[in-house]
């Protein structure tokens, strides 16, 4: 029963996980950009969140109008400022400004709120460790369960948007060739605008989560970085539902390992993403599916 | 007046003049191909017609205004449609939503899917399938009918029978025919001399990025294309 419960546990820690990578795949499908400052800029948003209940009592739930608005404005800034003139200069010009932008980020949260480790917990009641017991052994975390929820319909609205709207149509098309676009008359820096919004607004919702379900301070965004990006790879890069089975396979591999040995948790989601990363590779040198994988994007 | 009016339109490919100082200008509702040579820089006249490609110097005006300095997205919302060399589909997107893409342009007009899939029925069955999973020939409708919808006022054809099946391309002619019947405005570039002859108004002949020959498909002989084509008849240049 023990067992039965890690894997519920992993599958709804998976959700959370998928939650987390949705804005970094979706931007890597839409624009081929590996964002390396997702992590941090989720940091960001739960700061922001943490601000203005802190400062002026605003609940986290009204904080998100606020603030998935503000991110989207940033996505939008962001996008014409630095992420548009490096794309320009190759794939691994955004590698790069990303990178020194979430160095920036970091250091920027630091400097203004100081390296206390701060939470969102205390400011939505019981939410955080509310729970329905289904038997002995197997608990559901309420919080839990509305992320897991949250991460599906996350992933599938911004799927359906992607195949049923003509705005989404425009994002794939400019996904997939830029330069003919204009073609047909859609303005591809300006869809690519609203795509890195939608993706900041994701992060946003995901900056919530985070800082709801634990704590996080100024230099938080690798961790949180490092496990979107897992979650990402293992369900091919570039595919929403991929990103949901690879949040959930993480999860599940970390809460099981945890349950093998106390020290598991971390290791087994690792080795799970170096298997499937090898895997992958492997299949690539055989089949030559390299295309297949980093062109799976829907 | 004319509809399109170009003059001493100059396009590099970094420092190769790819098109020198080429004008002509082309009423509403005519039929104009463009012949030459590969790297005649046909290719890279409709592009910087469309917008796909910027003009170093020279002037396009388009229906009254200056178009020279505008992006392609807002081109294609003026009224021109390019249907590209090698058609640059989007692959993994269905032909359906190919089409659907060019109401990006926000132009209404006679063309809608179901006008498209009527000029070319191999479609309809097709529509759900991948664009990269298409024939040349179903590919190359797709190209065709992508530019349709966007109800342009001047359509660009860059070799539209490049690598198909002859009897495709006398499919795809006789849809053309039917387009220019009803009044379009095309160009389009074209290797089969004889097919830019008997479908086309008026031809023009490039060699080397510059017009060297101009005139009307009736007037010109087939011997004195071929001349202006490798550069033998310098005297058979007109300017427009």
């Amino acid at each position: 029963m023990i067992w039965i419960n890690q894997i519920v546990q992993g599958v709804l820690l998976g959700g959370y996980y998928a939650l987390i990578a949705c804005g970094l795949s979706f931007l890597f499908s839409v624009m081929r950009i590996v964002n390396l400052a997702h992590g941090s800029l989720t940091v960001l948003a739960a700061y922001a969140l943490f601000w203005l209940a802190d400062r002026f009592g605003v609940s986290p739930y009204l904080g998100l109008l606020a603030v998935l608005p503000a991110m989207a404005v940033l996505g939008w800034l962001l996008q014409k400022t630095i992420l548009e003139r490096s794309t320009r200069s190759g794939q691994l010009v955004p590698v790069l400004s990303t990178f020194g932008l979430a160095i920036v980020i970091d250091n920027l949260l630091f400097q203004a709120f100081g390296a206390d480790t701060r939470s969102l917990a205390p400011f939505v009641g019981s939410l955080s460790y509310d729970s329905w017991d289904l038997s002995d052994d197997v608990s559901l975390g309420r919080l839990a369960l509305i992320t897991f929820l949250t991460a599906i319909a996350m992933l599938g609205g911004l799927q359906l948007f992607l195949v049923r709207t003509p705005l989404g149509r425009a994002i794939r098309a400019t996904a997939e060739d830029p330069d003919t676009v204009g073609l047909v008359g859609i303005n591809a820096g300006r869809v690519n605008a609203i795509a890195m919004s939608i993706a900041m607004a994701t992060v946003g919702v995901a900056g919530f989560f985070m800082a709801i379900r634990a704590t996080f301070a100024p230099y938080a965004g690798a961790a949180q970085l490092l496990f979107a990006f897992e979650s990402t790879v293992i369900g091919g890069v570039g595919s929403l539902w991929g990103t949901l089975i690879g949040g959930i396979v993480l999860g599940v591999a970390q809460s099981l390992g945890a349950q093998l040995h106390p020290q598991g948790f971390l290791i087994a989601g690792h080795l799970t993403f170096l298997a499937v990363l090898l895997a992958r590779l492997t299949l690539t040198a055989r089949g030559g599916r390299l295309s297949a994988w980093i062109g799976g994007a829907r | 007046m004319a509809l399109l009016e170009i003059s001493a339109l100059t396009a590099c490919h970094g420092l190769l003049e790819a098109v020198r100082k080429v004008s002509f200008s082309l009423e509403k509702g005519e039929t104009l191909a463009l012949v030459g040579a590969n790297g005649a820089g046909k290719t890279t006249l409709l592009r910087t017609l469309a917008g796909a490609h910027r003009a170093a110097e020279g002037r396009i005006e388009f229906a009254g205004s200056d178009v020279t300095n505008l992006p392609s997205h807002e081109r294609a919302a003026a009224g021109i449609a390019l249907v590209p060399e090698g058609r640059r589909l989007f692959a993994r997107m269905t032909v359906e939503e190919n089409l659907l893409l060019a109401r990006a342009t926000g132009r209404t007009g006679p063309w809608t899917i179901e006008a498209v899939f009527e000029a070319f029925p191999n479609l309809r069955e097709r529509r759900r399938s991948r664009a990269g999973s298409l024939s040349g020939g179903e590919q190359q409708a797709t190209a065709i009918g992508r530019a349709l919808m966007a109800n342009p006022e001047l359509l660009l054809l860059d070799e539209v029978s490049l690598g198909l099946s002859p009897l495709v391309v006398d499919r795809v002619y006789r849809q053309l025919k039917s387009l220019m019947v009803r009044g379009a405005t095309i160009i389009l570039v074209e290797q089969d001399l004889n097919r830019a002859l008997s479908v086309a108004d008026r031809v023009i002949c490039m060699l080397e990025g510059r017009v060297a020959l101009e005139g009307r498909a009736t007037e010109l002989t087939r011997p004195q294309v071929t001349d202006a084509y490798f550069g033998l008849a310098a005297s058979g240049r007109t300017e427009a």
